[in-house]
């Protein structure tokens, strides 16, 4: 079961700099959360004090009723938050397949195995398929991940996230540089997930956005400038004045 | 949070997902069943390697006068095979193996010298020491990145070096530790004048360690290893406890590198200090990439290609043979990286596309 998350005064500083100031945003099971805000509004960084990345100055993040705030990220994904990267973060050397199936392997907690080899867990290479094949991935299973297109990299990015059967789901740009009939199929596929799993995506298209968030929190400055449906988000003043109005000059 | 279903869904898949798959020798008219047509890691024996193990076997036969020679190649083989564990799967970098082979020996000699000859009991004993050092170590290795896991090993290397050196009541200094007296193998077989027992001792040994470590690199666990070496910074996101399984491999790689210093203890019968020397540590890293990082067989390889290169080239030119190694060496990270079998590697991929079209 899905838990809730929930951060409380969440702060971020280095030095003089505070990336992210005050943020008490919560996550209810099965929400599809945009996150948006200008570049540099630190979006990226909430979700890296989210899931371990880095830990808080100061505040608290929690699952649940647990404070998880000090925990290491692997022991986060163990507890059901799993996170993409806006910069593809792959195994260069390794094949697709290989690289979703080191994923399911320590989801089942099979890392710990050496005297079986990897070709003989037919069932995690059925489920590594089956998860390729959502993907439209199968005709890339022996391809070298470096050596695949960009868009294809970016769906083995989502695919490695997929392998750990998150409760809540962090995307970072999901579909950044990827051309946009590409990224509607990739939120397709995100969109697809089972109901109960949260969502938390940040993305700059706003056609995307509209069409797949529930629930829209807008982070300008490392604060949060307002958060709502993406009714309320479409139609509030500051937004548009902030950061709508900004993406129509560009 | 088990919303997904994908077990029975897999199954069914199945069949559909693997015919698409074109495998790297998929035929368009006959299409692959089953998972036969997937890369995965797998231990299937290849003729080739069949054909490698052999030659140690035939040079038994045909070169007898080598089979000092040969022993130590496979001891210093199945060392290099240790650090290739922890350099060439994980990543570690490590100046200071040899620390952990000289425990082996040590430990195996200090034991033949106070009564205890037994070789397989000093073997294993050997291993659990090196692996509790090892153990030890990993946890200051695995704070750092390479330029500091470098300089941690360096100086773990150099501290024990000199330890055994001003321990010389225990150890026999620079003069080294004489006087080991090695059981009968299994009571029956004497180490005997001309190496035959150390020969097939070493060969046993090696195989069967090899054998458990190609099962490992080939293993959901290997897989891990070069997961942390292709993408350390993923491994987190996907849940995986690097630290730990960092801390695994390194005492694992300990523990091999103090079998083979045991190994090389038990056959000559005898310690010298040099086991923890540092040139041995820098030879060994030379070996491995000369032969080639991450495969296992380039540990061999480059083992073998060195200590013959040594053994030839020292012998018309005893003083400067170093300059010939560093020049195959400069050579083969320049022209063939992955080493000698990376370069042959693409060779053979090279000449079957050349083929192929």
């Amino acid at each position: 079961m899905t838990m809730t998350l929930r951060t409380e005064a969440l702060c971020k500083q280095w030095g003089g700099f505070k990336a992210n100031t005050d943020i008490s945003l919560t996550f209810e099971p099965g929400a599809r959360h945009a996150l948006i805000g200008p570049n540099g509004a630190g979006k990226t960084t909430f979700i890296n004090l989210l899931t371990g990345g880095f830990p808080p100055s100061s505040g608290k993040v929690f699952l649940g009723n647990e404070d998880i705030s000090r925990l290491a990220q692997h022991e986060r994904v163990k507890r059901g938050m799993t996170r993409t990267f806006q910069i593809n973060t792959l195994f260069a050397g390794m094949t697709v397949l290989e690289s979703v199936m080191l994923a399911i392997c320590e989801r089942r907690g099979l890392q710990k195995v050496w005297w079986k080899t990897v070709a003989r867990h037919a069932d995690v290479v059925d489920e590594a398929m089956a998860l390729l094949a959502t993907l439209k991935l199968t005709k890339e299973a022996n391809s070298i991940t470096r050596s695949m297109a960009y868009g294809k990299q970016r769906l083995v990015e989502i695919a490695l996230a997929l392998a750990t059967k998150p409760g809540i789901l962090l995307l970072d740009e999901p579909a950044a540089g990827i051309p946009s009939a590409e990224s509607r199929e990739l939120f397709e596929v995100i969109a697809g997930l089972p109901r109960d799993v949260t969502v938390l995506f940040i993305e700059h298209d706003m056609g995307l956005v509209f069409r797949f968030a529930d629930r829209i929190t807008v982070l300008v400055g490392g604060k949060v400038l307002t958060e709502g449906t993406p009714e309320e988000i479409a139609a509030d003043p500051r937004v548009k004045e902030v950061y709508l109005g900004e993406a129509e000059h560009a | 949070m088990n919303a997904y279903s994908t077990t029975a869904a897999g199954a069914d898949t199945r069949a559909k997902t693997d015919a698409a798959v074109p495998g790297p020798d998929a035929n368009v008219d006959a299409p692959a069943v089953g998972h036969g047509a997937l890369r995965l890691p797998n231990d299937r024996w290849k003729a080739l390697e069949i054909v490698f193990w052999l030659l140690p076997v035939a040079s038994y036969f045909f070169f007898p006068d080598y089979l000092v020679l040969i022993s130590q190649i496979m001891i210093i083989g199945l060392f290099a095979m240790s650090l290739d564990l922890i350099l060439g799967y994980a990543g570690i970098v490590s100046l200071g193996h040899a620390a952990f082979f000289g425990l082996g020996a040590y430990t195996a000699g200090l034991l033949s010298v106070h009564g205890w000859g037994e070789p397989l009991s000093g073997l294993l004993a050997a291993a659990v020491v090196a692996a509790v050092a090892g153990f030890i170590v990993s946890f200051l290795v695995v704070r750092g990145q390479d330029l500091a896991r470098l300089m941690v090993t360096l100086g773990i290397g150099l501290m024990l070096f000199e330890a055994a050196n001003k321990a010389a009541f225990v150890t026999g200094g620079v003069d080294g530790l004489s006087g080991m007296v090695m059981q009968p193998l299994f009571g029956v077989f004497e180490f005997d004048l001309f190496g035959k027992t150390a020969f097939w001792y070493s060969f046993a040994v090696l195989f069967i360690l090899f054998v458990a470590m190609r099962r490992l690199v080939n293993s959901p666990f290997g897989l891990s290893l070069r997961g942390i070496r292709e993408g350390g910074r993923r491994m987190p996101a996907i849940g995986a406890h690097v630290d730990r399984r960092l801390v695994a491999v390194f005492t694992l790689g300990a523990a091999v590198a103090g079998i083979a210093g045991a190994l090389l203890a038990q056959t000559t019968q005898f310690v010298g200090l040099d086991v923890l020397g540092f040139p041995r540590s820098a030879e060994l890293l030379i070996m491995l990439v000369l032969g080639g990082t991450g495969r296992l067989y380039g540990a061999l390889v480059g083992a073998a290609v060195f200590m013959v290169a040594q053994d030839k080239i020292s012998g018309f030119d005893p003083t400067y043979w170093q300059f010939y190694i560093g020049l195959l060496l400069v050579l083969i990270v320049l022209f063939a990286r992955g080493g000698i079998l990376g370069g042959l590697e693409k060779i053979v991929a090279r000449f079957k596309r050349s083929e192929a079209a």
